[in-house]
């Protein structure tokens, strides 16, 4: 079965505090010079109508007035 | 007069909410999540809690339930709606409210005593409509993600409509919800969603009765006639 991964992120603009912790916490690390961190979330999935990708995101998989998300088709089937 | 008050898996303050409405003078019931139809039923309450374990997003997977189809339906022909915490969150998936809740601004789980404004807003169709005062309510909140969010363009209507119902009290806001909103409603008024917990407010002994307030308003709206 065609499988696809969906990258879900909070869209620019929305205060992400999740992704603010993150920032925080790197130079604590060591890590220096990152910024603009932002923590979403991946769905893998197998799926027989990839064509149905869409709809299945806009009214499951994400909140479109809060998220922004990418399709990636896997296997390259389309 | 009758209440419904749903029940999912994960939902944990149906009982409390129950009782409530139940202090209100009129008969209530739990509505499983699986039941198709709220015959019988004059108002409806979407309790707090983590509906469907709250996985992908608070409130994405209950709203899908077959008792959720048919409070859209209900709500369409104007039955009186009150939605608390996750409640709200639901019926913000379900477009039955306007915006989104985010996770706090803190990060943090917060659980305490706050003091919220009852905007004109927070009054249903029937109670008091047209009385334009403010009125300051001590309530219970108790959320990880309750932050209101909506665009801005979409928060000045709600602004103009007067669908802004329930405010933190200056200084008050645990959350980072824009412009302080606690609860909004929606444009014909019947049915409305608040962050904080009227029903844990509904007995002297937890020292606060103000939480009756959001019950008797919408109590008052889904009255026969």
């Amino acid at each position: 079965m065609p499988r696809a991964r969906v990258l879900i992120r909070p869209k620019e603009g929305i205060l992400d505090p999740q992704g603010k912790a993150v920032e925080r916490a790197l130079p604590a690390l060591g890590f220096e010079g990152i910024e603009h961190v932002r923590v979403g979330r991946v769905v893998e999935l197998e799926i027989d109508e990839p064509g149905r990708l869409g709809e299945l995101c806009e009214k499951l998989l994400a909140n479109p007035l809060i998220e922004d998300y990418e399709i990636e088709q896997l296997d390259g089937v389309a | 007069m009758r209440w419904g008050v749903l029940q999912f898996p994960g939902s944990c303050d149906e009982r409390d909410a129950l009782a409530a409405c139940e202090r209100t003078g009129a008969e209530a019931r739990l509505v499983w999540h699986e039941e198709h139809d709220l015959d019988g039923i004059d108002a409806v309450v979407v309790p707090g809690g983590f509906s469907y374990g709250d996985y992908l997003r608070a409130g994405a997977i209950a709203r899908f339930s077959p008792a959720m189809e048919a409070v859209g339906e209900f709500a369409a022909s104007g039955g009186p709606v009150l939605g608390i915490c996750n409640g709200f969150q639901v019926l913000c998936e379900a477009d039955l409210l306007p915006g989104a809740l985010l996770l706090n601004e803190d990060l943090r789980f917060h659980c305490r005593q706050i003091d919220l404004i009852e905007e004109p807003g927070g009054q249903l169709i029937a109670a008091e409509v047209g009385q334009s005062t403010t009125r300051r309510l001590s309530i219970p909140a108790k959320h990880g993600e309750g932050r209101f969010w909506a665009p801005e363009e979409v928060l000045d209507e709600l602004e103009a409509n007067g669908q802004v119902a329930y405010r933190y009290a200056p200084g008050q806001n645990p959350n980072g919800s824009a412009r302080d909103i606690a609860g909004v409603r929606n444009e014909a008024g019947n049915v409305v969603g608040l962050m904080p917990h009227p029903e844990h407010a509904v007995d002297p002994l937890t020292g606060s009765t103000d939480g009756l307030r959001v019950f008797e308003a919408v109590a008052a709206a889904g009255a026969p006639a």
